[in-house]
Parts: C-alpha cells; sequence; structure tokens
C-alpha cells in the first residue's frame, strides 16, 4: 500500500535513516548552542516586536484616533491584519488535521512547524480585536458570565460574538493537537538528555510517556478525532470571520460567496507562509534530508489548486455584482478596480492569481528561489486581498458625500510590524526549544525496518 | 489495564528487545498465536499493525467524544436560549427573541471545544499521563529506536527456553526475565 506512491515519487525522507538517526538529526540541532544568524534573526525581530509593544502602548493610553480611520472608513488596517493573520493560521491545521485524514504521509515532515505557525498565527490575529475594541480592559465582557450589569448577557446574534467563541475556540484545539502531537517527542528529549533544565522541562511535560503501545493505541484514537473535529472548525474559523462582513450590508461585503472564497483564501495564504518559513528552516537548520524537494513540490501544487479557487471566487463575485442588476453592488466592484485604490485591487489579483501559475512548470517548482520569490508575493498579495475587501467597500458607501479616502498612520503600520516581530520572535524560540519535526510521526513513515522497502 | 497487571506480586515478565520495526511485529504476531499473555509492547512510535497483533479492541474514546460534545452543544442552544429568550430578552433589529439559527455558530464551537477537551482529558486521565509522572521505561531506548515485547509468564507451563528460542527466530537482540514488577 504505502510502497506504491513511494516507488513513483521516491522515498519520503532521504538518506534511507534510521529511527535512532531521525532522534539524532532533530534533536541535535536543539542541544547545539544557537547559531549565529539564529542570534541575529531574534535581534531583529525582538526589536520588531518592542517596537509594537511601544505602539500598541501607545495607541491604547491614546485611543484609537491615532489610526487614519474616519467616519466612513470605519475598519481598515486593524481588521485587515486580523484577517491576514487568521488566514495564515488555517495552513496549520489543514496540514496537521485535513491531510492526516486524507492519510497524506508527507504531511509528518512539516506538521509541527505548522501548527507551531498556526498557534503564533492565532495569537497575533487575536491582538488586533483586542486593540481594536480602544478599551481592552473590559475585553472579559465578550465572554457570557453572571455580572452586576443585570445580568446582561452578551448577543449571541451578533457575528462578532461568535467570532469571539470561534476564535478563542480555534487557538484551544490548535494548542491541544499541538501539545497532544509533542508528547512522545518530549519524551524522547527527556530520556536523551542527562540533566539541565531542559530534561526538566521535558520530564513535566512528557507526562511520563513511556512508549507502552497501549497507550499510542488509544494515542492514535485521540489524534484520529482531534483531525476529524479540527477539519470543520477550522472551516467554521473563517466562515465566521466571513459572516462578520456578509452579514452587514455593506455593497462587496454583503454577498453568499464570501465563507468559501474566505477559507479557500485563508488556506492559500497560510500554505504560502508555511512555504516561506519551511525554505527558511530546511537550509538554515540542515533539514533537506526531511523538507525534501518532494514536500515543496507537495506544497506548490497545493498552492495552485488553492490559488485557483480564489481565482474562481475573484471572477465569481464580479460577475455576480455585473449580473446582479444593483448599481451599488455594480459600483463597488468597478470601484475596485478602476477607483482611487485599485492599485491595491491589481496587486493583488496579480500576486494571488497570476504568480501562483508559474508552479504548472515543475522546473519552477524544484527551484527554491522561485518557490520562494512566489511564496512572498502570496502573502503580499493576500495581505492586499483583505485590504481591498475591507477598504474598498467601504471608502465610497451609498451617499457620495461620505466619500472619502484612507491611509494608515505610521502608529497602524508599527503595529503591522510588531505582530510580525511577535509572530517571528516566539517562531524563532520555538525552533530552538521544540523539535521542529514530529520525531515520532516520521520515524513512522521511515522505509527503515521494513522489509517490503529493502 | 496493563499497568494494575504488572503491579501484582510474585508475577514474572519476560522482555524481549527489538530493532526493527518488522520483527517486533512478527515476533508479537506469533506470541499471541501461541496463545502466550502479552502485557505490553514499547515501541519509539505508533507502529501501525501491532493493535490487530496484539489484539487490542477497538478504544471506547470516541464514545467520550460524541457524548460530551452532544451536551456541550445541547447546553449551549439551552444557555443561548435561556439567555436571549428568558433571562433577559433584548430586541436586537426586530429579530424573535429565540432566533435558534443565529444560535447555530457559537453551539458548533462549544461542540467542539467540549468534545476536544473531555476526549484528550479522558485519554490523558485513563492512560495515567499526569504532569511531573515519572516514566517507567520497560528498556532504555524505547523513546528512540528499540522495540520491548512484554510477555506475561502467566502460568507454570510457561517455558521460557521455548519462548526465547520463538523470539531469536525474530532476530531478537536481547531477552531477560523479570520478577520486579516495578522495574516495567
Amino acid at each position: 500500500m504505502a510502497s506504491a506512491p513511494a516507488a513513483i515519487s521516491g522515498p519520503l525522507i532521504l538518506g534511507d535513516k534510521s529511527p535512532g538517526q531521525v532522534t539524532d538529526d532533530v534533536c541535535s540541532a536543539l542541544e547545539r548552542g544557537p547559531a549565529r544568524s539564529w542570534w541575529i534573526a531574534i535581534a531583529i525581530s525582538s526589536s520588531m516586536l518592542l517596537l509594537g509593544l511601544i505602539t500598541v502602548a501607545y495607541q491604547v493610553l491614546t485611543g484609537i484616533g491615532t489610526w487614519g480611520l474616519n467616519n466612513t472608513v470605519g475598519w481598515a488596517f486593524d481588521i485587515t491584519n486580523f484577517v491576514f493573520w487568521i488566514g495564515i493560521g488555517h495552513a496549520g491545521t489543514l496540514i496537521s488535521a485535513v491531510l492526516f485524514l486524507f492519510r497524506q504521509k508527507w504531511r509528518t515532515s512539516v506538521n509541527r512547524a505548522a501548527e507551531a505557525m498556526t498557534i503564533f498565527a492565532v495569537i497575533c490575529a487575536g491582538i488586533f480585536p483586542l486593540i481594536h475594541m480602544g478599551r481592552p480592559w473590559l475585553a472579559h465582557w465578550m465572554a457570557p458570565y453572571p455580572n452586576t450589569r443585570g445580568p446582561l448577557w452578551i448577543n449571541f446574534r451578533s457575528p462578532l460574538v461568535w467570532d469571539f467563541f470561534a476564535i478563542s475556540t480555534y487557538f484551544t484545539i490548535s494548542l491541544m493537537f499541538w501539545y497532544v502531537g509533542l508528547i512522545p517527542d518530549m519524551a524522547t528529549m527527556r530520556d536523551r538528555l542527562t540533566g539541565g533544565w531542559r530534561k526538566k522541562a521535558a520530564n513535566f511535560l512528557s507526562l511520563g510517556w513511556n512508549g507502552s503501545f497501549r497507550t499510542w493505541f488509544h494515542y492514535e484514537t485521540v489524534y484520529l478525532l482531534l483531525a476529524g473535529l479540527a477539519t470543520p472548525l477550522v472551516v467554521s474559523v473563517h466562515t465566521i470571520v466571513s459572516w462578520d462582513f456578509a452579514t452587514s450590508v455593506i455593497p462587496g461585503w454583503h454577498t453568499t460567496i464570501l465563507p468559501p472564497y474566505f477559507v479557500a483564501g485563508a488556506i492559500f495564504s497560510g500554505m504560502s507562509m508555511v512555504l516561506t518559513l519551511m525554505l527558511i528552516a530546511r537550509k538554515t537548520m540542515g533539514l533537506e534530508d526531511y523538507l525534501t524537494k518532494r514536500h515543496v513540490g507537495a506544497m506548490c501544487k497545493l498552492l495552485i489548486a488553492t490559488g485557483g479557487m480564489v481565482a474562481i471566487a475573484y471572477a465569481t463575485e464580479f460577475v455576480a455584482a455585473m449580473y446582479s442588476n444593483n448599481d451599488y453592488e455594480q459600483f463597488a466592484f468597478i470601484n475596485r478596480a478602476k477607483g482611487p485604490l485599485c492599485w491595491s485591487y491589481w496587486i493583488m489579483v496579480s500576486c494571488n492569481v497570476l504568480t501562483p501559475q508559474i508552479l504548472w512548470f515543475k522546473w519552477a517548482r524544484s527551484n527554491m528561489v522561485v518557490v520562494f520569490v512566489v511564496s512572498i508575493l502570496i502573502n503580499i498579495g493576500m495581505w492586499f486581498e483583505r485590504f481591498v475587501i475591507i477598504v474598498t467597500s467601504l471608502h465610497r458607501d451609498y451617499l457620495p458625500s461620505n466619500w472619502t479616502g484612507y491611509a494608515p498612520t505610521s502608529i497602524e503600520i508599527a503595529t503591522l510590524v510588531g505582530s510580525f516581530g511577535l509572530f517571528l520572535t516566539l517562531f524563532l524560540l520555538f525552533c530552538r526549544f521544540v523539535p521542529v519535526i514530529a520525531i515520532a510521526e516520521v520515524k513512522g513513515v521511515l522505509s527503515h525496518g521494513r522489509k517490503s522497502h529493502e | 489495564m496493563a499497568e494494575s497487571r504488572m503491579s501484582n506480586a510474585n508475577q514474572r515478565f519476560l522482555l524481549g528487545v527489538f530493532e526493527r520495526e518488522e520483527d517486533i511485529l512478527a515476533a508479537t504476531n506469533e506470541a499471541r498465536r501461541r496463545g502466550l499473555d502479552i502485557a505490553d509492547v514499547y515501541t519509539p512510535y505508533a507502529v501501525h499493525g501491532l493493535d490487530a497483533a496484539m489484539g487490542l479492541r477497538p478504544s471506547r474514546l470516541p464514545w467520550v467524544c460524541f457524548a460530551l460534545g452532544l451536551a456541550g452543544a445541547s447546553f449551549k442552544v439551552w444557555f443561548e436560549f435561556w439567555t436571549s429568550a428568558a433571562d433577559w430578552p433584548i430586541n436586537v433589529g426586530g429579530k424573535p427573541w429565540n432566533s435558534l439559527p443565529a444560535f447555530v455558530p457559537v453551539t458548533f464551537e462549544v461542540m467542539v471545544l467540549f468534545a476536544a477537551l473531555s476526549t484528550v482529558a479522558a485519554f490523558l486521565v485513563g492512560r495515567g499521563l499526569l504532569p511531573g509522572r515519572r516514566a517507567k521505561l520497560a528498556y532504555p531506548g524505547v523513546t528512540d529506536n528499540q522495540f520491548a515485547l512484554v510477555i506475561e509468564e502467566t502460568n507454570a507451563t510457561f517455558d521460557f527456553d521455548e519462548v526465547s528460542a520463538m523470539l531469536e527466530t525474530f532476530g531478537v537482540t536481547h531477552i531477560e526475565e523479570r520478577v520486579d514488577q516495578e522495574s516495567l
């Protein structure tokens, strides 16, 4: 069964590794001192994070009047960043849960890092609505708890409340899924280390795991159940994010295509971010045997597929608007393509629709520089997609006397930079202290020790 | 379960160590075919097919997942109805007090949350995986690259030499007999 695809596309892990070698390869990268490049990277990312912390403190103390918002454009940069980061997270769940259900064995090399990326991206995303509240110290009002204000309950009919539940559930489940996957690897680290704080931490986190197959058996069941729960969850999360827009009466937002469009876009953008990080990690951490060109190729194909869905969504919403015979709806879409913010629309189309087409060619998929550039362009394009959806729909609304423009202030840009700082700092710390490859899962897909492969 | 069985006093165990997945699978299959009592197998990763070789019954965790997911969803529907329509009804855009379709998204999220948290909690507690718990390794390296088969010597008819010879045919690298169950 497993030998058929292996015969076609070669082994998943190069170098005919034994289980012991996998442990060595992954753990020794953690046990060595950090490389110079790591120190340089974390210096840059933590500086960005510091900038973000200062600007967040400033805007919380001063108020969100520090942003470029106005009466007409009430949502802009902040919500764009929120949707962008949530979307980034979705690829991690796709790789860890959906590809698990589809028995895609190549996911084992990528899933640990992709799930970590999900968690960090959701943390980044969560910050933006929190700041947008203006008074983040009242954020707990989102939770339905008996209070002295009546008790006045939250409005369960509001998409913003749905969003709060969706994001917090998504974060909890992603974190738990990731940790459950980590338990056996923590035990491997614990038994390998001779002492020190790392051993103590691994000892605590491995929960006394001893490799008993009776435990493994239930563990596999839990993993399957979590994957089965996370798959509809990831679809629901970005669907609910799209409802933040779709349940309003703004032309350009009030469309039924928004949920599938958002889910496809989220996975597309997340895949490109996974590729960006993966290409950096395989180069800097010497993991070329584990993150092979075959893995990169598979992810490129996913990019073509999800990019195609996004392209169809762009075309569909345009045609639907033109066909609607509704002046406001038609204007919103013509304004996107030809209005004052048309540059953002064309950045979106060229980065998200045209760029991935190069990946149809095998030479492009196997050239890491090309793939890296494509992944960066898609990241940029997907950020602009959210900007287009949010800002161009708002800035010219029903009354021409309301029409206005929007430009971000330095504070808003610094906050975005800060969120990248947070994301990268967390990711760099993850690379230093947690096995970036799921050791136990990779051992399960080796050809070593199986007669049918030797 | 396995742990409680191993803490019986005066019980003898045979431990065979293997280095390849193929060998542990074949040896476990053969041990079960001979009617030996397999206490447990210790492996560095989830070896596929070992559950069939050991004759394990399907896990009951899906029932926990289903029951608690259903409980979470039911509780949330009731809670949304109670807060929005009973305890303090508020007119939001002229929608009905009990706007059931609008309650679906949060209900779904809470169902997933309940189902997943309870399944993981049931698994961890059921298998005794708790923070700070000291791991008792059957053999060094079972979390790295060694596979250990532990057979319980159920009665006097257990023939150590015969079983050892059987394990030898599957390339066992180490065999020992243990009386002190605490070492397992």
